[in-house]
This record gives C-alpha cells, structure tokens and sequence, in this order.
C-alpha cells in the first residue's frame, strides 16, 4: 500500500508535557482514517503537528512524516504553506476559527484557489460555486456574498468543507467537523464527506471522540491514549474484537439504544487521563486498567492480534 | 401528584435589532409549551440547535422572565419564589463550563459558591460538602485546588456538574450536560446523575442532543421543533414508534456504534429553521418529507393520543 501520508514515531512535547508520545499511523487514498480518544489524548495536537501549526512552545520530533511519498518533517513555514489549503487541506471543530468574519464567503474561498493556483477571479467564483452546490448548499450564488456569521453552523462548516477542497487536496484532515452540529446536520455532512471521499478519492484523517461517527464512516482506526496509538485495526475488527482494555472501555461507555436498558449501568472508565512528563516509562492506562499487572510498569510490547491489528498491551491476547 | 414542573402556555419572545435603522424582529425562541413532570421522572427535551430548549430551561429556572405562561415549581409560582429557596430547590447544570466558571477562583471555591450563598452554612460543613461533590464527580482534593485554565474541558464540566450538585437540589435542569465530555465521563456522569435521582428522588429535565443518552436516561421524551413541542411520548413508546415527520428524522439520524451500515439519507436538505421567521401553517412544512396539502397554510392542532401528544395534519 503506497500511504498518502505517513507518521512514523511521533513526539510532541510542551515544556514538561509529552502531549504526543511515538505516534505512527498511515492514510491511503480513499481512505478514512478515525482517531478516536477522550479529550486530551493528543488527537488535535497529533494533526496540528503533521499540519506544522502547533502552538507556540510545541516541540516535534519524528522518524518519518511523509505525504505522497515526500519527506515534510524538514519543511519550513514556506514550504509548508504552500502545502497546506493546496494538496493537504484541514477543516476544524468550529468554522469560526478558520473562517474571517470580516470577509465574505465568496471572497475567503476564491481566495485560497488565486493563492495557491493562480486563477483568475471568475475561474476561482466558478469554482466556488461548483463545490458549494456540491456539498449540498442550495443557493450557492447567494451564500458567495454573505458574511460567515450570516450562516447557520451547519451552513458554515458545508463552507469551511467546499473551502477546504477548492485546491483538490489529497489529504483532509479533520478535527472533529461535526462534534459543534446537530445529529441531523451531522449525518448530512458526514454523508457528504463519505460521497466526496468515493467520488475524489481523498484521503481523509478524522479525529473524533464519537464512537457512532467512527464506526459509520470509518475504513481503519486508531484508538489514542495519553499520546500513543493504542490500538488500531480496521473497523469492523475493532468494534468486533476490541483487544486493549481501554479500547473495550470505550466501547461500553456508549449507550446503545436497544441494547443498554434504560436505568442499567453504562460501563465508564475510572479516573482521567493522565497528564505525562517526557521520559515515562511504562503503560499510561495503568492506573485506570482493571487488568494492570507488575510488566505493565515496565516496556509495553505493541502485538500483532490479526491481520491489520496492532495492540499496545502486556496482555496476552490469545486470551 | 404535584407535579415537580410544570409550564402552562409557556412563549419567549424576543425583539432582536439587526442594524440601527432596521425594523426589530421578533424571535419566537418558545412558542407556546405546556408539559407537566412527575416528581421522580425525566423528561428529556431534544431538537435542533436554536428550537428554544435552553431558553425553556431559562424560564423554568427563573432565570428568565416569559413573555406569557407560567411555570410552577413543586406546585409554587416560581414568580413567588426569592432566589435562596429556589436555589435550594432547582439547579442548573449548563451546556459550556468555560463561560459559566469564573476563571479567578480555584475550584473548590467556585463548587462552594451555592452553599456560601444561602449564608447560614458554616465553614468546615462547606469543606466537606465541596470535598464530597468533588469527589462524586471523579475530581481528586489537588484538583479542587486548582484554577479552572488548569483543567481539562472535561474537567471543567465535571466542576460545574459539582457545583449545581452541592445544594442537593430537588429539580435538575440539565442544558447538555454531557455534550462536552468524553464518552468515559459522559457515562460515569450519567450513572451518576441515574443514582442521584435513586437516591433522593430527583426529578430532571434532561436537555441533550444525544438521543441514544435521551433515550438511555429519559422516562419520557418531548421533541421541539421552532420553539413548539411537536411530539411527547414515553421514552420507550418514542423511539419504537415516532409518529411526528420531524421525530422520524432526527430518529433517523443517530449514528449508533454499528459498523457497516453507512451514514443514512436524513432527507431534511439544508433549509435551516430560524425562529425569527416562522414558517405560516405546520412550522416544520418546508423541510418535511410528507408535506401535504394542508400543511403550508394551515397549522396542525396538538392531538392526544394514549401515551403522549402529536402535532401534524398526519395524526390528525
Ligand atoms: N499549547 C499547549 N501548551 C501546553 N500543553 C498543551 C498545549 N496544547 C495541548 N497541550 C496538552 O497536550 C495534551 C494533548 O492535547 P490535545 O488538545 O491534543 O488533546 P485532544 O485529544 O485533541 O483533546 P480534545 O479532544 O479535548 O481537543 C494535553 O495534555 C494538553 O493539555
Ligand atoms: N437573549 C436573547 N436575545 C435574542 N435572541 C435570543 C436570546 N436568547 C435566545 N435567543 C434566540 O432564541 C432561539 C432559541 O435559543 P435557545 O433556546 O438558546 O436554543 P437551543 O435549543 O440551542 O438551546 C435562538 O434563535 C436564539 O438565537
Ligand atoms: S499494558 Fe497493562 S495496564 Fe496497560 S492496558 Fe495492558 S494490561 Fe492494562
Ligand atoms: S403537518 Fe404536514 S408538514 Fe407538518 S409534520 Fe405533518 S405532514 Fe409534515
Ligand atoms: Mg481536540
Ligand atoms: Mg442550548
């Protein structure tokens, strides 16, 4: 499989916080990608990372980071820019944060296409309306000349979608795009995100903490805890053969309808993730896991549980 | 019974000004609700953003005066209440922790705040009440010692849960309160909540855009649409057989864990409902997917049935 993108060892330290800890994974061409985890797992700062937009104070270290075969761990701001709304786009929480509220609709989106290819101004308008009409939007021509705040959050992140893919990107990396939206706008443009994705072949990275969003849409997951994968597996094997005890924490904590009656107990995990200064050796998990043990202290060993399905974990997973 | 809650006719209206030459308009966030709780029970309120379920909430809590309607609580008009009692009787527990924390005050303090208001409570039963409500939801003492910046948002949400918890209220009005939380807390504070109402016999009024938690916690279940309830069964009887349009969507569209079955078709389009311009005739006409004659023009009248209430020309 030849990855569209690939991160191999991972490390992104803040001062005396190891926020992302030896974090590999890969995304095909039509793939989607979920990493899932409680909040503060490292999931926004692990993107941000391969984005080069972290914070101030952020620290990264890894063996690899490739997109389409290119080593970008080296790149610098310029070259990273160019990259970035062009062959790479990303499309955050809430629209707001990457859309200007001083500039119109029409103006943002033509805009990213002029930079980064060239075009003239009625090539890029066309093109705006194009994707707009695409991601479902009914008046396109109206929504050009309106002002962010003028839309729905629905309505703003069907934009920030049609922003993002105005360059054709390869790669979409999402952070969590419809966590901010109602269920039903959620499954409109989850459905869109599915269709662009058969019909452009991106690859997509989705960053969610929802369980439902994950097993509906995505090809492989990555399950993240305190700064490391996990556990990672394609879909179907991880909702059906979850292996690492924080994985099948996860997965009890989601009330299924039908299944959990009402007043029974969801299953929860005990405690809060940990906070990790660099140099921890060890499980992060352990102090929440039922199944820790003496080795749990010590070098945790990632095993092969099938085809596809890795697991960081002391347990032997025959069991 | 008394009931816990109850709300008669209950409309917020509000004049919002565009622009300084513009006429105002009027948003109709509550458009006429009247529900009533039994003590003990859950009444889960779901709908879209922008329906008015947290401008109901509001009003229920006082904080809020109505345009029209009453709400009682315990069988008081809350408008005969002062604050001390209501406070003692009714909490909230709201949707954003970052905007409801005071950023200044370390966290035990801010979880002490309803105690130290009621005035007559001394300072060691403060200290141990606080301790106790931090505790129940999973924050350590070194937390509580913290300031709200040094708190994951999880964390923080788990404060102000706290903090709406320290009075031993009656009545919780829960405005989302799980939505910001991971799924690992999300459940531990639904058990949580789930045990409170055992315990002391709390009556809850459950807002949640999460229908499987509605659907996991609620005894029965009210669906607003533009600031009307369009439909309130038993939970149960709700998510078996909806028989709103409207219901049926947002059924619909809840994404359970399964995979392989894709994301559905919700069939809505992307016409987003604005309050301040309430469609004439079945607010809902122009996003549903079985309009039929009547609907554009004339509005449907809430039909009764055995275990709840419709509003659509379908159940008529
Ligand atoms: N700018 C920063 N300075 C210091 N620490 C940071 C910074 N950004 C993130 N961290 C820390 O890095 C860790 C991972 O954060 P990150 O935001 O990536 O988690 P996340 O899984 O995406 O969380 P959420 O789902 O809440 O967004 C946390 O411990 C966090 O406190
Ligand atoms: N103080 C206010 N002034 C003007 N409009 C308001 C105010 N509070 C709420 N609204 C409007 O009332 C409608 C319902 O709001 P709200 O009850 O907060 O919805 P939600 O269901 O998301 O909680 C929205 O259109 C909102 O913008
Ligand atoms: S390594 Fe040990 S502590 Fe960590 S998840 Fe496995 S059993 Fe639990
Ligand atoms: S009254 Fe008509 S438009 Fe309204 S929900 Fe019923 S069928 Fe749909
Ligand atoms: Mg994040
Ligand atoms: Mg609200």
């Amino acid at each position: 499989m030849s990855a569209l993108l690939e991160v191999q060892d991972l490390r992104v330290t803040f001062g005396g916080t190891a926020a992302v800890r030896g974090a590999s994974m890969a995304v095909a061409k039509g793939e989607t990608h979920c990493l899932v985890g409680e909040s503060g797992c490292g999931k926004s700062v692990t993107s941000l990372a391969i984005m080069g937009l972290l914070a101030r104070g952020g620290k990264r270290e890894a063996s690899a980071l490739r997109f389409a075969g290119q080593e970008i761990g080296g790149f610098n701001e310029r070259e990273m820019s160019r990259l970035r709304g062009d062959r790479m786009a990303m499309i955050f929480q809430e629209p707001m944060t990457s859309l200007n509220p001083a500039y119109t609709v029409g103006s943002q989106m033509t805009e990213v296409l002029r930079r980064h290819r060239g075009a003239t101004r009625a090539q890029a308008v066309d093109r705006a309306a194009e994707l707009l009409g695409r991601v479902g939007i009914t008046a396109p021509g109206l929504r050009l000349g309106q002002f962010p705040h003028q839309l729905s959050g629905g309505l703003r992140q069907r934009v920030m979608i049609a922003m993002a893919l105005m360059c054709d990107p390869e790669l979409l990396i999402a952070d969590e795009p419809t966590t901010a939206l109602d269920v039903t706008v959620q499954a409109q443009i989850l459905r869109l995100l599915a269709g662009l994705q058969r019909d452009l072949g991106l690859g997509i990275l989705l960053i969610t903490h929802d369980l439902g969003v994950v097993a509906r849409i995505a090809d492989r997951v990555s399950v993240m805890y305190a700064g490391e994968v996990v556990e990672s597996a394609p879909t179907a094997e991880l909702f059906g053969n979850p292996r690492h005890p924080y994985t099948r924490g996860l997965l009890a904590c989601v009330p299924v309808p039908g299944k959990v009656k009402r007043g029974d107990r969801l299953g929860s995990i005990p405690g809060v993730v940990p906070r990790i200064p660099p140099g921890f050796a060890g499980c992060a998990f352990r102090d929440r896991c039922n199944h820790a043990h003496a080795a749990c202290t010590g070098p945790i060993p990632r095993k092969q549980a099938g085809p596809g399905h890795e697991v960081l974990c002391t347990l032997d997973l025959a069991a | 019974m008394t009931p816990a809650i109850e709300v008669r006719d209950l409309r917020r209206i509000f004049n919002v000004r565009q622009g300084l030459f513009a006429p105002p308009r009027q948003v109709r966030a509550v458009d006429g609700v009247s529900f009533a709780v039994p003590p003990g029970s859950v009444l889960g309120v779901v709908g879209e953003s922008g329906c008015g379920k947290s401008t109901l909430a509001r009003m229920i809590l006082g904080l809020l005066p109505p345009t029209s309607g009453e709400v009682l609580v315990d069988g008081q008009r809350l408008s005969n209440m002062d604050r001390k009692a209501r406070a003692r009787l009714i909490q909230p527990v709201f949707q954003d922790p970052f905007s409801s924390l005071n950023p200044r005050r370390r966290v035990q303090d801010i979880v002490a705040m309803p105690l130290v208001a009621q005035g007559d409570i001394d300072r060691a039963t403060v200290a141990r009440r606080v301790g106790e409500a931090l505790e129940r939801v999973g924050l350590s003492a070194e937390q509580g010692g913290r300031f709200p910046s040094q708190l994951s948002g999880g964390q923080r949400q788990r404060v102000a849960i706290a903090r709406a918890l320290v009075l031993r209220p009656r009545i919780v009005i829960c405005d989302e309160p799980t939505s910001a939380l991971d799924v690992s807390v999300q459940a531990q504070i639904l058990n949580l909540l789930d045990e409170l109402r055992r315990d002391l016999g709390l009556t809850y009024l459950f807002i949640s855009h999460n229908l499987a938690v509605v659907e996991h916690v609620a005894s029965e279940v009210a669906v607003m649409y533009l600031g009307r309830i369009v439909e309130r069964q038993e939970s149960e009887a709700l998510f078996h057989n909806p028989r709103h349009p409207y219901t049926q969507a947002l059924l619909a569209s809840v994404l359970t864990p399964e995979p392989g079955l894709g994301v559905p078709d919700v069939g809505l389009g992307d016409i987003m409902p604005d309050p301040a311009n309430v469609p004439p005739g079945c607010r809902f006409h122009p996003r549903c997917p079985k309009v039929f004659a009547p609907c554009a023009t004339q509005a449907p009248r809430p039909t009764a049935f055995a275990a709840g209430l419709v509003e659509c020309h379908l159940e008529g």
